[in-house]
């Protein structure tokens, strides 16, 4: 068994045995990213890797280590980190050396991780599929002429083609879930105010929530031990106490309630997509389950909600890439208004103008009441929804994404793009955490199934994607290698 | 035509907090540029704003001391739009649910007392500086001031002369130091003042068109100002031409106002609550506590003073128009309660009149309040005449020393030898007869030459009361 294919558990039991330290795993990383063609990494930080990589050997040597110590993962580039460049996948800030560390970054570091690098994504996190990117767009490590989902598509593509151990994310609308369903690892969106958002480039942040990308969900609770708890500096984030998320990994689920709502298995959903998660509700059933259909009537509004919400919040939080503090800035402006226009619109990329645009006009005088405000009356009902169906389940149970992954280049209209997160987007708009986790494959491409959970559940839901990855290996398929 | 002018004001006040409002960066003025802006008042991509609970207080204190309505729940907004010492593209700003709601305050013009509405106040920070003069073809920006706690009070259009407006503006100016919670340094921009003017004939209940006047950095220019754009608006109308909305600056060096951008030029700021930040939750238990600990407003002081001390209503209203100026009073009273009214005459009298011809400020006064206090009991206490008195504070003002210090070494004690007195007197009615017979003929008036001539004699220092009843017992 090859280090890139072993778990965070399995790695951390290795380096305790001696197995092998933190320096050589880091290595073998570091070596497949440079073989890589996946275009998943924007900047390795090889030096910075080997160094921490170092100093976790020495805390391993000298017993003071914990589970994450000498993990290497890679970062996604929404997150600041001191003295390295943090993108964002733009233009915008192909300059910009972070003077500060996220807190989502120091805590990683806290944890004595090794960080490999910053990860490719799309522009801002604005996008399905990573082709928003300036540097370009990432492969699917199980079919390098598809598309490995977005915006974590870095992260997604680092973790499945065992260019990293583990990475972080940000889901906005679906930004972890459906690349993870899309490249077949296990992705959590925890609950809104879990993590702390400060040091992460906002987007919608209402919406905005980082969580890890991992093989298996018991990883996906050890790296959330890390990320998540009340931040002073993000005032959204809850003051809410957090528990050991690998403590209940192995509870038993029967008895479980799954609701499966019947909005999310109408029209536009790919047969082959249904079929593998159907099979996958019938396993929980067979682990003493009990599936109910629920209906979430205000989900199909959720596209049009989250395209008022986010360009709304959007319009307003990119205002500060200006050209004037740091950034990009266009050559000799011959004036402040020019200088603003050019390096707006030469820094930022089509799809982000299009989101400030449309931001920028729903928020406008006397189109605010007809959108934000009227978006905002939508979210509430599509919150209202959840909490019925929680009432009676335990769980919500769906796709992620209609569809596999998709051909590198194949959509190109963007409204067709944003159908490809339909699923995911009402447990941003609500809050929810949700999680993407494998569940069998489509001509050849994995297929994700997607958990809702009641606010502040995410142990329950590393439960049942835990007791799934005990009954099933689709999470241990890896991509054939050359 | 006879045209009637309306006013409306809106302050920005800052809020004397040591940190600012989103972020933990000092509020201190005069540093070093952008010594003062952390990640979170630069901008930088990711910093989150935290809101910083004593600006909450400081609000509220102000709420209670203008009997306003505290929203309990309030929220903060963005106003969107792009300058480069605007950090973020939006100052965070509060639009729909301000913390302080409707409110007012009692203003005296010519001895006519109305109430002046306060319509809202909200939190807010500050932009950052752009000077325009310090490089070549450039501009800088310090971004120390950004993010600098500000409490936007804004009045209702209730005042109707330029005096009125200055009259609010200074009502609300001693308030805001009263409470605590702004120091109204009016030359570093603690305290700035916008004017919205218009002008309606005389007895129309429609508003006119108004201009928004801005860059006001002190009560006479707020004066000047308002008559300035009252006269433009005049001439306007009464040549037939329309007023348009626009906001203009004011240029104290050449005294004049010019546009700086029309309504239609206005940036649609596109607010929208602030995902940032949580509604602000005041609890019933803040609000109780933060009234107890109210200080003693200045109405509330004035009504003491005319109660306790038995001060006339325009001595009480002089001396708590500014806190300054009635921590002076009050420090004077300490050791003169019984002399009040002769402490209020000299702090309004003598004392105002050389501050201002030396153009200090109270605070700067080389007579401290306990050496005044000092000098007014030795007139209480009959050691010297309030004459006497007038060239004591010439000396005190000097630097010469201490009232008790003066007296002593120029030798200026009352005579209150009785026996001394009666001699002098003796003397002048002899060396007088013609007066005299005036005197006993009916010649009331003829006492006051008696008088003089005795102080003459004496030097000023003849006790006069004494000295009065010495004189008319021997004349009569």
């Amino acid at each position: 068994m090859s280090i890139y294919t072993k778990t965070i558990a399995q790695l951390s039991q290795g380096l305790k045995d001696k197995e092998f330290s933190s320096v050589e795993i880091t290595q073998h990383y570091l070596d497949r990213i440079k073989q890589s063609d996946l275009n998943a990494f924007i900047t390795v930080t090889d030096e910075l890797a080997m160094s921490q990589a170092r100093a976790a050997d020495e805390k391993i040597a000298a017993g003071t280590s914990n589970i994450l110590t000498g993990i290497p993962y890679a970062h996604k580039d929404i997150f600041c980190t001191q003295g390295v460049k943090t993108s964002a996948g733009s233009k915008m800030l192909d300059n910009f050396i972070s003077p500060y560390d996220a807190t989502v970054s120091h805590q990683l570091n806290q944890a004595d991780t090794v960080m490999l690098g910053k990860v490719n994504m799309d522009e801002f996190a604005m996008g399905s599929s990573n082709e928003n990117s300036f540097y370009g767009a990432v492969k699917n490590p199980w079919n390098t002429d598809k598309i490995p989902g977005g915006s974590s598509g870095g992260s997604a593509a680092a973790v499945a083609g065992g260019l990293s151990c583990f990475a972080t994310g940000t889901d906005t609308g679906g930004s972890i879930r459906q690349p993870a369903s899309l490249c077949g690892i296990t992705g959590l969106k925890p609950t809104y105010g879990r993590v702390s958002r400060y040091g992460m480039i906002a987007y919608a942040s209402s919406l905005d929530q980082a969580g890890p990308m991992t093989k298996t969900a018991e990883d996906a609770a050890i790296v959330l031990n890390a990320m998540a708890g009340f931040d002073e500096k993000d005032s959204t984030s809850a003051e809410q106490a957090v528990p050991d998320y690998t403590a209940n990994l192995n509870d038993s689920i029967q008895g479980l309630t799954i609701g499966l709502p019947k909005e999310f298995f109408s029209e536009g959903l790919d047969d082959e997509v249904a079929t593998q998660v159907m099979n996958a509700v019938k396993e929980f059933e067979a682990m003493g389950a009990t599936v109910k259909e629920i209906s979430l009537p205000n989900s199909a509004y959720a596209i049009p909600t989250y395209y008022i919400v986010a360009p709304c919040e959007c319009s307003s939080n990119l205002s500060r890439l200006d050209g004037v503090r740091y950034g990009y800035r266009c050559d000799e402006p011959k004036d402040l208004e020019d200088l603003y226009l050019r390096s707006r619109s030469e820094g930022f990329g089509a799809e982000v103008k299009r989101r400030i645009m449309i931001g920028a006009y729903a928020l406008s005088a006397g189109y605010y009441d007809a959108y934000y405000l009227k978006a905002q009356k939508t979210r509430h009902l599509i919150s209202d929804d959840f909490k019925k169906a929680f009432a009676e389940v335990d769980v919500i149970m769906g796709p992620v994404s209609p569809t596999t992954a998709f051909d590198l280049g194949s959509v190109k209209d963007p409204v067709s793009m944003y159908l490809a997160d339909i699923y995911t987007l009402s447990a941003n708009l609500a809050g929810l955490p949700g999680m993407s986790i494998p569940a069998g494959f489509s001509n050849k491409l994995p297929v994700g199934l997607q958990l809702i959970g009641n606010y502040w559940s995410e142990s329950k839901l590393l439960n049942i994607a835990h007791q799934f990855q005990q009954q099933t290996d689709w999470h241990q398929q890896t991509p054939q290698e050359d | 035509m006879e045209w009637e002018t309306v006013i409306g004001l809106e302050i920005h006040a800052q809020l004397s907090t040591k940190s600012k409002i989103f972020s933990s960066a000092s509020t201190q003025f005069g540093q070093a540029p952008n010594s003062q802006a952390c990640a979170v008042d630069l901008g930088l991509p990711g910093v989150l704003p935290v809101l910083n609970v004593e600006a909450v207080n400081k609000a509220i204190k102000f709420g209670l001391a203008v009997n306003a309505h505290i929203n309990q729940r309030n929220i903060f907004d963005r106003k969107n739009y792009f300058y480069p010492d605007l950090p973020k593209g939006y100052q965070i700003s509060q639009m729909d649910l301000p913390i302080v709601g409707e409110g007012e305050i009692e203003i005296t013009v010519d001895e006519t007392t109305k109430v002046v509405g306060v319509t809202r106040a909200h939190l807010e920070e500050d932009a950052g500086k752009s000077v325009h003069d310090m490089f070549n073809e450039y501009t800088a920006v310090d971004l120390n001031r950004a993010g600098t706690p500000l409490l936007e009070i804004v009045s209702e259009p209730d005042m109707r002369s330029a005096k009125e407006a200055v009259a609010y503006a200074k009502k609300i100016h001693a308030l805001v130091q009263y409470i605590g919670i702004c120091d109204g340094n009016m030359q570093e921009g603690s305290f700035r003042c916008d004017a919205n003017v218009s002008i309606r004939p005389m007895g129309q209940e429609k508003l006119g068109t108004r201009a928004e006047l801005k860059n006001i950095n002190s009560f006479k220019f707020l004066e000047r100002a308002i008559n300035l754009e009252v006269e433009r608006q005049q001439d306007i109308l009464e040549e037939g031409g329309e007023v348009v909305q626009e906001t203009r600056l004011y240029d104290a060096v050449k005294h004049q106002t010019r546009s700086m951008r029309s309504k239609e030029e206005a940036n649609d700021y596109r607010y929208f609550p602030d995902p940032d930040l949580l509604p602000v939750e005041i609890s019933d238990e803040l609000l109780a506590s933060i009234k107890e600990n109210l200080p003693e407003l200045p109405v509330e002081k004035k009504a003491r003073f005319i109660a306790q001390l038995g001060l006339n209503e325009y001595d009480a209203d002089v001396l708590t128009s500014q806190k300054s100026l009635a921590d002076y009073f009050e420090v004077m009273l300490e050791s003169n309660e019984k002399n009040a009214k002769l402490c209020a005459n000299w702090v309004m009298g003598e004392l105002s009149a050389s501050l201002n011809k030396h153009q200090l400020e109270i605070e700067e006064s080389p007579v401290a309040a306990a050496a005044l206090a000092q000098l007014v009991a030795r007139i209480g206490d009959d050691t010297i005449s309030g004459k006497i008195a007038k060239d004591v504070f010439k000396a005190m003002w000097e630097g010469e020393g201490s009232a008790d210090e003066i007296i002593e070494s120029k030798g200026l004690k009352q005579m209150t030898d009785t026996g001394a007195i009666e001699a002098i007197v003796d003397e002048i009615i002899a060396n007088n007869a013609p007066q005299v017979e005036q005197f006993k003929s009916g010649n009331e008036k003829i006492l006051g030459f008696f008088v003089g001539q005795a102080m003459k004699a004496t030097g000023g220092k003849a006790n006069p009361k004494l000295l009065n009843e010495l004189l008319r017992s021997k004349l009569n």
